[in-house]
C-alpha cells in the first residue's frame, strides 16, 4: 500500500476492517491462552474448498446410520425371539436406507450417471467404499425385509417359486447385515474427515465413534417409537450406551483440535445445532432409560433420540462447510503444525523450501 | 500399513508406451506482470463459462476472486508496503537458517541466470512492492482429488498430470473436498448460470460439462499434439514455464539460488519438495512472501495419507457399535 496525498480519496476497506471488527467481539467472550498468532490472508478469501454437500448429504448420514443400527436391532431381536422389534426394525432398516440412496442420488451433479459409482472399487476412496457397502447393505436388508412383508400379508403376496428362495436367502442376508450395519453406520466419519475440511479432517480419529453413536442413537430412538414397550427394553439399554458414546466422543475430539478446527463446531448456527443435538440426546436418553417403559412417554423419548442424532449429522456437516469458508482455520493450524514440526528439528517436509 | 495414496509410478505403467516424463510448471512470480494472459488464454482455450456478474471484488486488480470450475487460472495480486517487505525478507532468510534441504550457493554463474542472456532481475523498490501470482491445479505427486474419486473419473495422464474424464464424473463432489488447495470444483447451475437476460443475448454462451467437476487439464488437448498448454504459451513474460517436471525444479532452484544471491531473501519456491504433505507439486512456484498471503495453504496435507487410520478407527467404531447392540441385548434384555 502506498502512502500519497491521494490516500484521502481512497474508499475505506469496509469488508476486512468489518471482518476484524467481528473477530474481535468474538475474541472478546473467549480466554485466550496463547496470543492470537499473526499471519495474513488473500483478501480473507477461502483456501480450501468444502464439498458440494447439502441437506441431503446430511439426511444420508443420518439414514445411513439408522438403517445401520436398525439392522442390528433386528438381529437381536430374532435371536432373543421379540417378533414385533425384529419386523420394525427390519422394516425401518431398508425404509432408511431405501430413503438415503434416494438423497444420495438427487445431491449428484449429475444424478443419471449414479451407477458410475459401481465402475471401480477403490480403497483410496472412503466414498467409493461407502456405495459398496451401502449396495451390499441394502440387498442384504431388502431380503430380510421382504420376509417381513410377506409375513405381515400372511403369505399372501404372489410370490410363487420365489417365497422358497426368500426363506432361504434370509440367514445368509441376516448375517451379511449383521457384519454390514456396523461400518455402514461409521464409514461416514471417515467420509467427511478424508477431506481438506479442516474441522471434519481434525475430527479423523474420533468422528466415526461419533457417527457410530448418533446412528445406535438414532435407531433406539426409532425402535422406541415403532414398538411397543413389552419388546423395547435392549433398544433402552442401547440407547444409554450410545448416548455416552456421543457424548464422550464429541468431547474428546474438540479436545485434540486446534482451537481454530474445533471453534465452527461451537459458534453459529452450527453450534447452535449441536448444542441442542446434546440437549436432545440427553433428554431423550433420560426418558428412554426412566420413562421407556410406558408407551407415551417411550414414543416422546424415541422422538428426541431421532431428533438428537439428526441434528448432530446436520450439525458436523454444516460445521465443517463453515470452517472451510474462512480461511482463518485452515491457515492458522497449518501454520501452527508446521511450527510445531520445525521446533522438534524436523525441517524437510515443508512445502516451502529455498533449493 | 502405507499411506493410501495413488502411486503415480505405477499409473504410468499403465500408460504402457504412451507414458512419457512428468510434465510440469514452472511460475516464476517474480516476473508476472499481472496482465492476465493467462486466464484469457485459458478460458478460450477451454471454452470455459463466464464467473460471476462482472462485479468489482476491491482487492486490488484481481477481479476474478480464485480458482474454480469456470477458472483454471488465477492471477492474484497483493499490494505491499515496506515493512510487509521487511517481514517477507526475513521470512525467507528464515527458511535458509533453518537448514533446509538443497540450500547451497547458486550453482549457476550468478550474473547470468536461469533465463540465459536475458536480464530478469527484478525491479526492486524499496516503498512498496506489487505481488502477482498465477495460481493454478498443482497436478500433485499424490493429489487428493484422484484418491478419493469414487467413479475413477479423476486419473493420471500419461503425461502424469491428473484430469477430470467429464463423460464419467457423475458430479459426486468428493474431490472438492479432497482437494488440500481448493482448485476443484463443481460446476453448478446456480453459480455459473448467466443472467436471464444474457441468457438471451446473441453472447450466450452452451454450458458445457455441467454438474460434473471441473478444474486445470493441463491442457491434455495441446498436450497430445505435442503443443505447450495454452498459458505457458500465451506468459509474454515467460514467467509461466512449461517442461519437464525435473527440468522445472532444476530452473526453479536455480532461479531461488540467484535471487538470494542478490539480496532477494524473499524468494522461496513453493511445491518443489517431494518430501512434503502432498509429494511435491506438478505445478512448482517462486513466491516472494509467505504462501498464505497469495492464498495458498502454508503446509498442506493430502487427507489420504491418513486414510489407513481412519479406517482402522472406523472398524474400531464398528466393531464398538456392534458389542453396544450385543451387551444391550445380553444385559439390557432382563426385565
Ligand atoms: S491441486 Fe487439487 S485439484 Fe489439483 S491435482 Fe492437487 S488435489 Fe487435485
Ligand atoms: S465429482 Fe466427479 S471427479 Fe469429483 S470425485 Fe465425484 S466423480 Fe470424481
Ligand atoms: S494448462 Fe491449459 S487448462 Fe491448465 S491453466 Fe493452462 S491453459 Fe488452462
Amino acid at each position: 500500500m502506498t502512502t500519497s496525498p491521494h490516500d484521502s480519496h481512497r474508499p475505506p476497506e469496509t469488508r476486512r476492517s468489518r471482518r476484524k471488527g467481528n473477530r474481535a467481539e468474538e475474541g472478546a467472550r473467549e480466554v485466550p491462552l496463547v496470543e492470537k498468532p499473526q499471519f495474513s490472508t488473500y483478501y480473507g478469501r477461502p483456501v480450501v474448498k468444502a464439498p458440494p454437500w447439502g441437506d441431503e448429504i446430511a439426511a444420508y448420514l443420518f439414514l445411513g446410520g439408522l438403517a445401520g443400527g436398525s439392522s442390528l436391532l433386528a438381529v437381536g431381536a430374532r435371536w432373543t425371539d421379540r417378533p414385533l422389534l425384529r419386523r420394525n426394525a427390519r422394516l425401518t432398516a431398508l425404509g432408511a436406507v431405501g430413503l438415503g440412496t434416494a438423497a444420495l442420488i438427487h445431491d449428484l451433479g449429475r444424478p443419471e450417471r449414479f451407477l458410475y459409482m459401481l465402475r471401480t472399487f477403490k480403497p483410496t476412496s472412503p466414498m467409493s467404499m461407502g456405495t459398496w457397502l451401502l449396495s451390499s447393505f441394502s440387498t442384504a436388508a431388502a431380503v430380510t425385509a421382504a420376509v417381513e412383508m410377506d409375513r405381515l400379508t400372511a403369505y399372501r403376496l404372489p410370490l410363487g417359486p420365489a417365497r422358497r428362495v426368500l426363506r432361504v436367502c434370509e440367514s445368509p442376508a441376516e448375517v451379511g447385515t449383521t457384519l454390514l450395519a456396523a461400518p455402514l453406520a461409521s464409514y461416514t466419519g471417515a467420509l467427511l474427515a478424508d477431506t481438506a475440511v479442516p474441522t471434519w479432517n481434525a475430527g479423523r480419529d474420533e468422528l466415526p465413534f461419533l457417527f457410530a453413536s448418533s446412528a445406535a442413537l438414532a435407531a433406539s430412538g426409532a425402535a422406541l417409537v415403532s414398538t411397543p414397550p413389552e419388546q423395547t427394553q435392549p433398544a433402552r439399554a442401547l440407547s444409554a450406551a450410545a448416548a455416552i458414546g456421543e457424548v464422550a466422543s464429541m468431547k474428546i475430539m474438540k479436545k485434540r483440535m486446534h482451537p481454530a478446527e474445533a471453534e465452527p463446531l461451537e459458534d453459529g448456527a452450527p453450534g447452535t445445532m449441536l448444542r441442542w443435538a446434546e440437549r436432545l440426546t440427553l433428554a431423550g436418553t433420560a426418558g428412554s432409560v426412566l420413562l421407556g417403559g410406558r408407551r407415551p412417554t417411550a414414543v416422546l423419548s424415541g422422538l428426541l433420540l431421532l431428533g438428537g442424532s439428526a441434528l448432530t449429522r446436520v450439525g458436523v456437516l454444516r460445521a465443517g462447510i463453515s470452517s472451510a469458508e474462512d480461511p482463518r482455520h485452515t491457515i492458522e493450524p497449518q501454520k501452527d503444525r508446521l511450527e510445531r514440526r520445525r521446533a522438534q528439528g524436523v525441517v524437510d517436509d515443508s512445502i516451502t523450501t529455498v533449493g | 500399513m502405507r499411506s493410501l495414496t495413488e502411486d503415480p509410478a505405477r499409473s504410468a505403467e499403465a500408460h504402457g508406451e504412451r507414458a512419457q516424463e512428468r510434465k510440469s510448471f514452472f511460475t516464476d512470480t517474480s516476473i508476472c506482470i499481472g496482465c492476465k494472459a493467462c486466464e484469457v488464454a485459458c478460458k478460450e482455450w477451454n471454452g470455459n463459462p463466464q464467473d460471476g456478474d462482472l462485479e468489482l471484488l476491491e482487492s486490488s486488480y484481481d477481479n476474478t476472486g480464485s480458482l474454480g470450475a469456470n477458472t483454471w487460472r488465477h492471477v492474484a495480486f497483493v499490494e505491499q508496503d515496506q515493512e510487509r517487505i521487511q517481514t517477507a525478507r526475513e521470512s525467507g532468510r528464515k527458511l535458509v537458517s533453518l537448514g533446509m534441504p538443497g540450500v547451497g550457493p547458486p550453482s549457476s554463474s550468478g550474473a547470468s541466470g536461469p533465463s540465459g542472456g536475458r536480464d530478469t532481475t527484478p525491479p526492486d523498490t524499496a516503498e512498496f512492492r506489487w505481488l502477482m501470482s498465477s495460481d493454478v491445479c498443482k497436478h500433485c505427486t499424490h493429489a487428493g482429488c484422484l484418491d478419493v474419486c469414487p467413479t475413477g473419473a479423476l486419473y493420471r495422464t500419461e503425461f502424469g498430470t491428473v484430469k477430470v474424464q467429464e463423460d464419467i464424473c457423475n458430479g459426486c463432489g468428493t474431490c472438492v473436498g479432497g482437494c488440500p488447495f481448493g482448485v476443484i470444483e463443481r460446476r453448478d447451475e446456480g453459480i455459473i448460470r448467466a443472467k436471464t437476460e444474457r441468457n438471451q443475448s446473441r453472447y450466450a454462451q452452451e454450458i458445457a460439462n455441467e454438474g460434473t467437476a471441473n478444474k486445470c487439464t493441463f491442457c491434455h488437448d495441446r498436450l497430445v499434439d505435442g503443443q505447450t498448454p495454452a498459458c505457458a504459451q500465451t506468459c509474454p513474460t515467460t514467467s509461466i514455464k512449461f517442461g519437464e517436471h525435473t527440468d522445472m525444479v532444476h530452473q526453479a532452484r536455480e532461479r531461488v539460488a540467484h535471487l538470494h544471491s542478490e539480496g532477494m531473501t524473499e524468494a522461496r519456491l513453493y511445491g518443489a519438495n517431494p518430501q512434503d504433505g502432498v509429494g511435491g507439486t506438478g505445478s512448482v512456484f517462486l513466491l516472494l512472501d509467505e504462501p498464505e498471503v497469495y492464498g495458498l495453504p502454508p503446509d498442506p496435507r493430502v487427507p489420504t495419507k491418513d486414510l489407513p487410520r481412519m479406517y482402522k478407527h472406523t472398524v474400531v467404531a464398528a466393531a464398538g457399535m456392534l458389542a453396544a447392540v450385543g451387551a444391550s441385548f445380553a444385559w439390557g434384555g432382563r426385565r
